[in-house]
C-alpha cells in the first residue's frame, strides 16, 4: 500500500530515505557519509574542530566518492564557524545541519544559496524559534543520544517538538534499528537521524576500538560527563570516564584539561585510557558491525514490519 | 507589567520572586541557559501579546531588557 505522495524529508533532501547521518566531530568522516548518501540516506561531514581549508579537502572527497546529496554539521561553538559556513556556500553544499545552538545570524545567507537549513533542537520553544527563523525542518534530539545532549528524552521531546512547530522533524537519540523508526513515526516525525548506530559499521573510519566498545556495551554502560562544565556528553562509561567524573566533583580545572583533544583519541587512536569514546545508549541494541548498506535495507524492512505489527494490535481495540 | 515580568521569569526560572529585579542578567545572575531564555521569550510573548524577534532576543542580558522590550512592542 505506497502512498504515491512523497515523504517530506526525502522531498526536502532529495533522498530515497529519510535517514540522515549524524553529524559527529571526528567520527563523521567523507567516506562514512559517502556510504550513508549511497545507500539511499543523507550523509553528514562533521566539520566538528575543523578549520575551513580541512572542510574544503573533506568536500572534495566526498564529492569524489559520490554524486548523491550530502550535509555539512556545523557546531556552533566553533571558532571556525564563520568561515566554515562561508565556505558551504561556496561550495554549494546542499545541506548544512548545526550542533545545538542557534544559527539566526547564518540563515538568511544560507537560504539565498538555496542550502537546505537544519537545526539541531533540544526544545519545543526552541524549534518554534528555529521555524520562525526559517528553518526547513528541524533535528530533536533526546537525552539517550550520543555526544552532546540536552535534558529531554527523545520519547517526549519528539512528541513536544511535532506538536509545537508544522515544518517536517527528524528525530534523534537513542535510534538504532527500524522499530525505533517507527515509533519515532507515530509520533509525529518524518525523519530519523543516528550517530552510534553509523560508527559500528564496516565503512567507518572510527578505530576497530571504539567498534568493539558499542558492540559489547548493555544499555546501561554510558554515563555523562562534563555537565558540571556545562557541556554534558554521553559516552561509554570507560575507567577514563570514571575519572572524568571523580575529578569534576574534586577539580573542575583537571577535569576540563584531561578533556580536551579526549574524543580524537578516542575516534582515531582508540585510546582506552585517555578517549572519550562519545556514544549514546543504544549502543546496547547494537551487536554487530554492519556495512552501512545493511544497516538501512535493515532498517527499512524493520520499519515495515513494526509498522504493520501495531497496526495489527490497533486492530484487536 | 514589571511584576507579571517579574513573576514569569521566577516561575520560568524556578527561583523565588524576591530575587528578580531590574539589574540582575538572567544567565549570570538568575541561571538562565539559552534554552530557558527561549521558553521565557515564547512566555512573554504569550502573556503580553508582543513578538520578539530572534534578533532581540540575542540583545536581552537583563531584565531591565526585557522589560524595555516588551514596552517598545506593546
Ligand atoms: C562520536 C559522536 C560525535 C558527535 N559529534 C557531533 C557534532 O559534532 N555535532 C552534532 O551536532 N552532533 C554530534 N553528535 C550527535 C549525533 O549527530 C547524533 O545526533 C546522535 O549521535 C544521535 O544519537 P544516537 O547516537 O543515539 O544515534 C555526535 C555523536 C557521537 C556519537
Amino acid at each position: 500500500m505506497r502512498n504515491s505522495s512523497k515523504n517530506r524529508i526525502c522531498d526536502l533532501l532529495n533522498i530515497q530515505y529519510p535517514i540522515l547521518m549524524g553529524g559527529m566531530s571526528w567520527a563523521g568522516t567523507p567516506k562514512l557519509a559517502a556510504a550513508v548518501s549511497n545507500a539511499g540516506g543523507l550523509g553528514i561531514i562533521g566539520a566538528g574542530a575543523m578549520r575551513a581549508e580541512h572542510l574544503k579537502a573533506a568536500i572534495d572527497q566526498i564529492r569524489a566518492l559520490t554524486d548523491k546529496p550530502f550535509g555539512v554539521n556545523v557546531i556552533l561553538v566553533s571558532p571556525s564557524a564563520d568561515e566554515l559556513v562561508d565556505l558551504v556556500i561556496q561550495e554549494h553544499v546542499p545541506v548544512v545541519t548545526f550542533g545545538a545552538g542557534n544559527p539566526s545570524k547564518y540563515i538568511e545567507r544560507l537560504k539565498e544559496a538555496d542550502i537546505k537549513v537544519i537545526p539541531v533542537v533540544a526544545s519545543d520553544n526552541m524549534a518554534r524559534m528555529m521555524e520562525r527563523i526559517g528553518a526547513d525542518a528541524v533535528i530533536a534530539e533526546g537525552m539517550e543520544s550520543g555526544g552532546h545532549i540536552g535534558e529531554v528524552t527523545t520519547l517526549v521531546l519528539v512528541n513536544a517538538v511535532c506538536r509545537a512547530v508544522s515544518i517536517p522533524v527528524v528525530a534523534a537519540g537513542g535510534i538504532a534499528d527500524g522499530k525505533a523508526m517507527a515509533a519515532m513515526f507515530a509520533l509525529g516525525a518524518e525523519g530519523i537521524q543516528m550517530g552510534t548506530r553509523f560508527i559500528a559499521t564496516k565503512e567507518a573510519d572510527t578505530h576497530q576500538n571504539f567498534k568493539n566498545l558499542i558492540v559489547k556495551s548493555n544499555i546501561r554502560d554510558t554515563v555523562v560527563t562534563g555537565a558540571t562544565l556545562g557541556h554534558p556528553a554521553r559516552v561509554i562509561e570507560t575507567r577514563f570516564a570514571k575519572k572524568v567524573k571523580e575529578l569534576e566533583v574534586k577539580s573542575l580545572q583537571e577535569a576540563e584539561e584531561i578533556l580536551v583533544g579526549s574524543l580524537r583519541k578516542a575516534v582515531v587512536d582508540g585510546n582506552i585510557e585517555e578517549g572519550s569514546f562519545m556514544a549514546g545508549q543504544c549502543v546496547g541494541l547494537i551487536d554487530e558491525i554492519k556495512s552501512v548498506e545493511d544497516v538501512i535495507k535493515d532498517i527499512i524492512n524493520e520499519f515495515h514490519s513494526a509498522v504493520a505489527n501495531v497496526i495489527q494490535e490497533a486492530n484487536k481495540l | 507589567m514589571e511584576e507579571k515580568v517579574f513573576q514569569i521569569i521566577a516561575e520560568q526560572l524556578g527561583i523565588d520572586v524576591g530575587e528578580v529585579s531590574l539589574e540582575k542578567n538572567l544567565m549570570d545572575d538568575l541561571g538562565a541557559d539559552s534554552l530557558d531564555m527561549v521558553d521565557l521569550v515564547m512566555a512573554f510573548e504569550d502573556q503580553f501579546g508582543v513578538k520578539i524577534s530572534d534578533q532581540d532576543l540575542s540583545k536581552i542580558k537583563t531584565v531591565k531588557d526585557v522589560v524595555e522590550a516588551i514596552k517598545q512592542r506593546s
